[in-house]
């Protein structure tokens, strides 16, 4: 499919961005032909998102230009992203949840009569009609709510092809599908692709992206790296050049003596999420928890830390069992947990890097009461010197640190607890790569140090450089354990998509 | 925003109060010849205790992002178990353990209905409002509860509006600045006030930050019904009389003070100085207004007109600043 001679469909050259201290992209560029799927690979905090939010007109570059079909264009909006023929198949759905799939395709634009009343006969003639081309059924009059993920993107996408968008963009589309859904969402974008579309593909899935794609483009930490032809880039040459280095010294685990259960987890049931969970967690052990979305990691680790309840099922510390009524009881039994969401769970934005750290053990720092400023500044100074936080000082707002650096705050508040367990959910996810590399150490030193670790992550290659054993789940059950030497790409994947859906193909190793 | 800028904004927001209080108390002086007098002092410092009371715990839950509409209703309710058991024969001191307990149980009653069944604060303490003031209603009786209890001991009734001798200052404002003092130490140097800041700014956080959030909140309720308690023993002391439409609307100027002093609606700033200086504004307006024979109607239009300007002033500020990036200080 390679069409040098043509005119790119889009044209990015030297696109700069800058979010507060954060350099989000560097000057990179990126070309998208008619007729091409190209992938966009990179780490997390590659700028990935940003680029597809700029093509999108959510953000406008600091610096660089856009060219559509050799046009220079200004994206200062939707509107103005979807009057040039872009649109964005985001990665969770963007639809109204209550209007019917039609109304949703036709929103805002909906066919009239002559008496300027809504012609529905006509809309969901037309949109079934449009449907058909992309050889699916779905019935046009059903609430979008009621539809799989699935069929919701491809709601996404027939609303794309019905606004005439000659690029597509896809961030992250396979992220909650099965592999059977993902097959068919191939084969719409390869028809897509033969009727001329320009289509970028953005995944760090990379054997997704070499079945499907024509060119690799890849970013790293916010800058641009190379662009080849799939079939001239082999899959560890797109894994360095993501990974800048070898992936052996990414993830430098030290070995740690693993001793007696700490945490053991039997029958644990939440109805709806996750059903019938158990594990053991030992002393210096890491445990990887890996899954796709959807599998219940998350919901299991909020059940450890009490902010929600199981239904049924048993979990014990030290071998005597606890009851889990709420972080406070969590934090009593020596339970840490570094949550998902940094922004909305893991800090108060507009407090101190000080105050964010002693939060859960004020109580400590206080003699009738009465908060010992000098003990706070003291416990504070010490760990965030410990794990280097790089501020101007314990006093300045937690808001203004680089991502990194807050992740660094919300371990320090934990490890100033001194927790026997601490519950890691994707403790570097957003974060530059350098930093990643300090909070991976961080976390192997302190599995050495006798604290039992679950990591719960979707990076792979995260879980299988760190965990000394792995705990794969799928849609809410444990579908495979492994030790740190059976654990790999295929059994992990094998595992996490349930056994009889395959989804990897063997040049997606990674 | 750095701390030393925020800290900058809000002693500015501080200066415009005291500009405002010194503006006030020269148009006052220029008005009325009676306005300097000691005993004006008196009556209306003594007058505007019960809302400056309750408008301290008032902080301490907005603060914590939520409010109560219902303390003048939990005074009223207060001032009429007071005057009932009074009226039946129940010595005074019983009936003020009674009335103060009546005042806990309402603060429990909201704190429950807002922690334990997730409801917003606006709406049950709306709903409370109504319900405690109509329960005050019901205790006293009679034809619309017009039913007023007055026959109270002298020692009572003089506490209310009797000065310390040789001084224009009446008990209560004695009262008053020992609640002051330990409200600010509990806001600005107590562990438990750095966790009603957290909550505020983001509940969130702080629960995965194991504050225990629900209980946080039920003791500010509880504690803002005991204060409005005892706010009531007190306005029933001081007019010697338990009628059931005691301190009708006192919700206004106690919010709308809070709020004047640069507390953040939204939750998790402000500070208990800053709400001093404004409760200072709040009585000083009413009574330059009183003593100039303007009537309670369009003092509470002035009241309500600062109320609006309170939580509008900030946002036009921040609008402004937004506008013209070089008014803002810059960080280091």
């Amino acid at each position: 499919m390679h069409q040098d001679q043509a005119q790119p469909a889009v044209e990015l050259t030297g696109i700069t961005k800058q979010f507060g201290a954060v350099q989000a992209l560097r000057g990179v560029q990126l070309v998208l032909y008619p007729g091409e799927v190209t992938a966009l690979v990179g780490e997390n905090g590659a700028g990935k998102s940003t680029l597809v939010k700029m093509l999108a007109g959510i953000h406008q570059p600091d610096q660089g230009t856009i060219r559509i079909n050799g046009e220079q264009v200004v994206l200062d909006g939707p509107l103005a992203a979807r009057a040039r023929g872009i649109a964005v198949i985001h990665q969770h759905p963007t639809l109204f949840p209550d209007l019917d799939v039609a109304e949703n395709i036709y929103m805002g634009r909906q066919p009239r009569d002559r008496f300027g009343r809504i012609d529905w006969r006509a809309m969901y003639a037309d949109v079934t009609r449009l449907l058909a081309t992309l050889g699916e059924e779905i019935n046009v009059r059903a609430p979008v709510r009621a539809l799989a993920v699935a069929d919701q993107q491809l709601v996404e996408i027939a609303k794309a092809l019905s606004l005439d968008a000659r690029v597509l963009i896809m961030d992250e589309p396979t992220a909650s599908l099965s592999a059977r859904e993902v097959d068919r969402l191939f084969a719409i974008v390869r028809r897509l692709r033969d009727q001329g579309v320009a289509i970028l593909f953005v995944s760090h899935r990379l054997d997704e992206v070499y079945a499907l794609c024509d060119k690799i483009t890849v970013f790293r930490d916010g800058a641009y790296v190379l662009t080849a032809p799939t079939s001239e880039l082999s899959t560890e040459e797109t894994i360095r050049a993501m990974v800048g280095r070898r992936l052996e010294s990414l993830f430098p685990k030290e070995d740690a003596e693993i001793g007696d259960v700490l945490l053991r987890v039997r029958g644990l049931t939440r109805a709806g999420v996750f059903r019938d969970v158990g594990f053991d967690l030992r002393r210096g052990e890491i445990l990887g928890m890996f899954g796709l979305v959807g599998a219940g990691r998350t919901e299991i680790a909020r059940v450890l830390f009490g902010v929600d309840r199981a239904d049924s099922g048993t979990i014990e510390l030290d071998g005597r069992p606890v009851q889990l009524s709420s972080p406070a009881s969590a934090l009593r039994h020596g339970i840490g947990y570094v949550p998902e969401d940094r922004h909305a769970q893991g800090l108060v934005l507009e407090h101190a890097i000080a105050a964010n750290i002693t939060l859960p053990i004020l109580p400590r720092l206080a003699r009738w009461g009465l908060l010992n400023r000098g003990r706070e500044q003291a416990v504070a100074g010490d760990y965030a010197t410990q794990l280097q936080v790089r501020a101007s000082g314990l006093d300045q707002i937690a808001a203004a640190l680089s991502g990194g650096n807050q992740q660094k705050v919300v371990l320090s508040k934990w490890l100033a607890t001194n927790p026997k367990v601490l519950i890691l959910d994707e403790p570097t996810r957003g974060i530059d790569i350098g930093t990643k590399a300090e909070v991976h150490r961080i976390i192997s030193h302190l599995a050495t140090e006798g604290m039992g670790i679950l990591l719960i992550s979707s990076e792979l290659p995260e879980v299988l450089a760190m965990a000394d054993r792995v705990i794969v789940l799928h849609e809410g059950t444990v579908t495979g354990e492994f030790s740190r030497d059976a654990a790999n790409q295929e059994t992990v994947m094998f595992a996490a998509t349930g056994q009889d859906e395959m989804l990897v193909t063997t040049n997606g190793r990674l | 925003m750095t701390n030393w800028s925020r800290l900058a904004g809000l002693r500015r927001w501080e200066t415009l109060l005291v500009v405002l209080l010194i503006a006030l108390l020269a148009w006052g002086t220029a008005r009325s010849s009676f306005f300097l007098d000691g005993s004006n002092f008196t009556i209306a410092s003594s007058a505007f205790m019960e809302r400056a009371l309750m408008a301290l715990p008032m902080t301490l839950i907005i603060i914590a992002g939520e409010i109560d509409l219902s303390v003048a209703s939990i005074l009223g309710l207060a001032s009429a178990v007071l005057g009932i058991t009074y009226a039946a024969g129940v010595p005074l001191w019983l009936g003020v353990v009674l009335a103060l307990a009546t005042g806990i149980a309402c603060g429990l009653l909201n704190g429950i209905l807002v922690t334990r069944f997730a409801l917003p604060s606006l709406v049950v303490t709306l709903g409370t409002l109504a319900l405690f003031r109509g329960l005050a209603y019901v205790i006293l009786g009679g034809p619309q509860g017009q039913v007023a209890i007055s026959s109270y001991p002298a020692e009572f009734t003089r506490f209310g509006f009797s000065t310390i001798p040789g001084t224009v200052i009446p008990w209560s404002f004695i009262l008053f600045t020992l609640l002051l003092v330990i409200f600010f130490v509990l806001l600005h140097k107590s562990w438990g006030g750095r966790q009603i800041y957290s909550v505020g700014l983001n509940q969130d956080a702080a629960r995965f930050a194991a504050v225990r959030v629900a209980r946080l909140k039920l003791s500010l309720f509880v504690l803002s019904g005991f204060i409005a308690a005892l706010a009531g023993i007190l306005y029933t002391a001081r007019i010697s009389s338990s009628r059931a439409d005691n301190a009708l609307g006192f919700e206004l100027d106690v919010i709308a003070a809070v709020l004047l002093g640069g507390v953040s609606i939204f939750g998790g700033r402000g500070t208990i100085i800053g709400v001093l200086l404004s409760l200072a504004v709040v009585a000083t307006l009413r009574n330059v207004l009183a003593i100039t024979n303007v009537g309670p109607d369009i003092q509470n239009f002035a009241v309500g007109g600062l109320l609006i300007l309170s939580v509008l002033g900030p946002n036009l500020v921040r609008r402004v600043l937004e506008r013209r990036p070089s008014l803002v200080p810059t960080s280091n």
